[in-house]
């Protein structure tokens, strides 16, 4: 704002200063023949509009717009070109906006896209459009097998089964050999499709033993299931072993028939 | 009538296979006992806690197994309160010695006094007399005050700490008064939970120890009764976690990195803890400090090997249990050499617990039984094929543990059909349910 002021007083005494120098010419001129003083020229009159001054005919814009290749596929790109005549404002849309009367643009849309070029002349406006067609993307993978809407812990009570011993023993029997294989071949699968998941393999025991060795048995069992699934081929680091000795029975009948239901390794998630 | 018959049967097995008298001549001690008369006290102005009262001093006399108890049926009509009252005969009628020691009471010690109330409070005043001495100054064995509330609880107390004075004047090793019993509840832990609790030995003052909400197991309280050593899932995998019993608040222990640290147990010196562990593949016997820093291996076999426990004389000796095939009680040397099986392989036998003497043990065993019918048993660890058989199928019987008088066992039995804590002497007689909430397993007696 200051030196906004400055320079307006300048300009001021500046103004000034011509009168005061034409003041004394005409003193001066007082004391001896007056000369004849000319009045300069005007200026040459501003046009009162630039068309008026352009040597070209008026007329309405026209518009042209075409795209190279006129269809891709995702990443791929295509050139569009245009041309305009009387438009003193062309435009492109899609968030290109003002461009030159006429050029050529690289563009790499990911979806069917359509441009429109527009130009505005003194004499009206006019637009021209062009299409790139962009085809599908490749079609997704296969689905799994079974909808993910499982958990891994409703997959593996439904898909595995418990390994059962003898009494006292952590031998695998023929059964459980059929049964833990079994159970890889599902692991495999489960583990495929919840990657970063582990299981707990639990060994268990029937209420017979005492409490505190049992613990020890339960745990035995849970390794010679583990070991078993790991020659098969799953990874170790996969499963994690925990002996609950007698501690979580699946049944509290005292026969036989229960006995043997908890003398089992069991698979639950570990996570 | 039956249950006796078939008690008496059993003795007279034992007998006629051809048992050892030794551990029985051990349990019931050797010569004659004392024979104990023991008045009913009365009170003034206490008088409504007598009942308790009397009915206590005669229990903790009774249970003490030192004593030969003379039936209260026989004794004479007049009865002594003070050593003012006894006169040098009294022609049968009761204030004199002589009354007490003749037939039928045959008492070699009369057990008087009274209980006052006085300031507020219950004032025992109590005597132990020799009836066989001439003169009733000389008879005197024992005179002392005790101070309790005024109210059935402080009569109780003070019948405890006069019984245990009376049991430690004849040679009575140890005392119950102030011991703890831990143990593990179902009780507000959640479903196949259990959560560590504790209770006096008489059975008042219930309590859990520990709100972890998890699988909560074999408790194990240090000799010094400072430190509980439990197993706990509450991390994930069995592991090993201490307590401070007092003030419920977590000692750090250092367990090894391996899918199972259970089965923790003391040195005599509380400095030590041994425990089985499978760091090594399966599950084998370590020691370590007691905040479980400088674990070494102790055993070195393929085998299944819990419940290590040192003996409380020479730490340089231990008990375990060992499988696989049938689960039985090893000992071996502390640094894991000379490994001897102590059960003779019959049945499965578990839960050695040594007595306070380092020569006898207790365990379960179902040798007799089939498989899972635990009964409890004692046998002199010198001498292993010199057992006896406490419980005789009532149910099912495990974790036997010494009181510290030396005296009692502490034990559970599901008897009722849900597992229970029992106390009982160590001739297998005086059984007491300390628990009847909930189920209760795993029992481990405390000096406090």
């Amino acid at each position: 704002m200051k030196k906004i002021m400055k320079s307006h007083s300048q300009f001021v005494s500046r103004n000034s200063l011509a009168v005061l120098l034409l003041a004394a010419v005409a003193v001066t001129s007082c004391g001896k023949k007056a000369p004849v003083i000319r009045t300069p020229p005007p200026p040459v009159p501003v046009a009162e509009n630039r068309n008026s001054a352009l040597p070209t005919v008026p007329g309405a814009p026209t518009a042209t717009l075409t795209v190279e290749p006129s269809s891709i596929t995702p990443g791929q790109s295509a050139t569009l070109r245009w041309t305009t005549t009387n438009a003193n404002d062309v435009s492109l849309n899609t968030g290109i906006g003002t461009v030159a009367a006429s050029g050529n643009r690289t563009v790499n849309p990911a979806n069917t896209s359509t441009y429109t070029l527009t130009a505005n002349g003194p004499l009206g406006s006019t637009s021209a459009t062009a299409t790139v067609t962009v085809a599908a993307p490749p079609p997704p993978p296969a689905p799994p097998s079974r909808a993910p809407t499982q958990s891994i812990e409703q997959r593996l009570q439904a898909e595995l089964h418990d390994a059962l011993y003898e009494y006292d023993s952590n031998n695998i029997s023929d059964d459980a050999r059929a049964i833990l294989t079994a159970n890889a071949n599902a692991l495999k699968i489960i583990f495929r499709e919840f990657p970063n998941a582990s299981v707990n393999v639990e060994g268990h025991c029937d209420e017979r033993g005492s409490a505190e060795y049992n613990l020890g048995l339960g745990d035995r069992r849970a390794s010679s299931a583990r070991d078993f699934l790991v020659q098969l081929g799953i990874p170790a680091d996969k499963l994690k072993t925990i002996s609950y000795g007698k501690e979580r029975p699946t049944c509290t009948e005292a026969d036989e028939a229960c006995y043997q239901k908890n003398r089992r390794a069991h698979f639950s998630s570990g996570q | 009538m039956k249950k006796t018959l078939a008690f008496l049967l059993v003795a007279l097995a034992a007998i006629a296979l051809g048992q050892s008298p030794t551990i029985t001549t051990w349990i019931t001690g050797s010569g004659a006992k004392p024979a104990l008369a023991v008045i009913d006290f009365r009170g003034a102005g206490s008088q409504p806690y007598m009942d308790k009262f009397n009915a206590t001093l005669f229990g903790d006399l009774n249970g003490s197994s030192v004593f030969d108890m003379r039936p209260k049926g026989m004794y004479p009509l007049g009865n002594p309160q003070r050593p003012e009252d006894l006169r040098p005969e009294d022609n049968n009628q009761g204030f004199a010695l002589p009354d007490w020691a003749g037939a039928p009471v045959n008492a070699s010690h009369l057990v008087f006094g009274y209980t006052a109330a006085q300031n507020g409070v219950l004032v025992l005043s109590g005597w132990v007399y020799d009836t066989r001495q001439a003169n009733a100054q000389s008879a005197q064995l024992l005179a002392q005050r005790y101070v309790g509330t005024l109210d059935e609880a402080g009569a109780i107390r003070v019948a405890h700490e006069f019984a245990n004075d009376i049991i430690q004047k004849f040679g009575g090793a140890g005392s119950l008064l102030g011991s703890r019993i831990y143990f593990i509840s179902d009780r507000g832990a959640g479903t196949n939970n259990w959560e560590i609790w504790s209770v006096n030995w008489d059975g008042t003052d219930q309590k859990p120890l520990t709100r972890l909400r998890s699988l909560s197991i074999q408790p194990a309280i240090s000799p010094d009764g400072e430190k509980l050593a439990f197993t706990t899932y509450a991390k994930g995998r069995p592991r090993i976690m201490m307590i401070s019993p007092e003030t419920g608040r977590e000692i750090p222990f250092l367990n090894q990195e391996a899918s199972m640290n259970a089965t923790p147990s003391w040195t005599p010196d509380a400095q030590r803890i041994f425990y089985a562990s499978t760091a090594s593949g399966t599950s084998q016997i370590y020691s370590a400090g007691y905040d479980g820093r400088g674990f070494t291996r102790i055993s070195r076999r393929d085998a299944i090997e819990v419940e290590p426990k040192v003996n409380p004389k020479n730490p340089d000796v231990l008990l375990f249990v060992a499988g696989p095939g049938n689960q039985q009680i090893y000992r071996m040397s502390a640094l894991g050499t000379q490994v001897q099986r102590v059960t003779n392989g019959e049945g499965e036998a578990s839960n050695p617990s040594w007595h306070p003497d380092g020569q006898h043990f207790a365990f379960s065993w179902t040798r007799g039984y089939t498989k899972g019918d635990f009964n409890i048993f004692l046998a002199d660890a010198g001498n292993p094929l010199d057992f006896v058989q406490l419980t005789h199928s009532e149910g099912r019987n495990e974790n036997p543990s010494w009181a510290p008088d030396g005296r009692h066992l502490v034990f559970a039995s599901n008897r009722t059909g849900v597992s229970q804590i029992y106390t009982m002497l160590a001739d297998g007689s005086q059984v007491k349910q300390l628990t009847t909430q909930g189920k209760n397993r795993s029992p481990v007696w405390g000096v406090k």
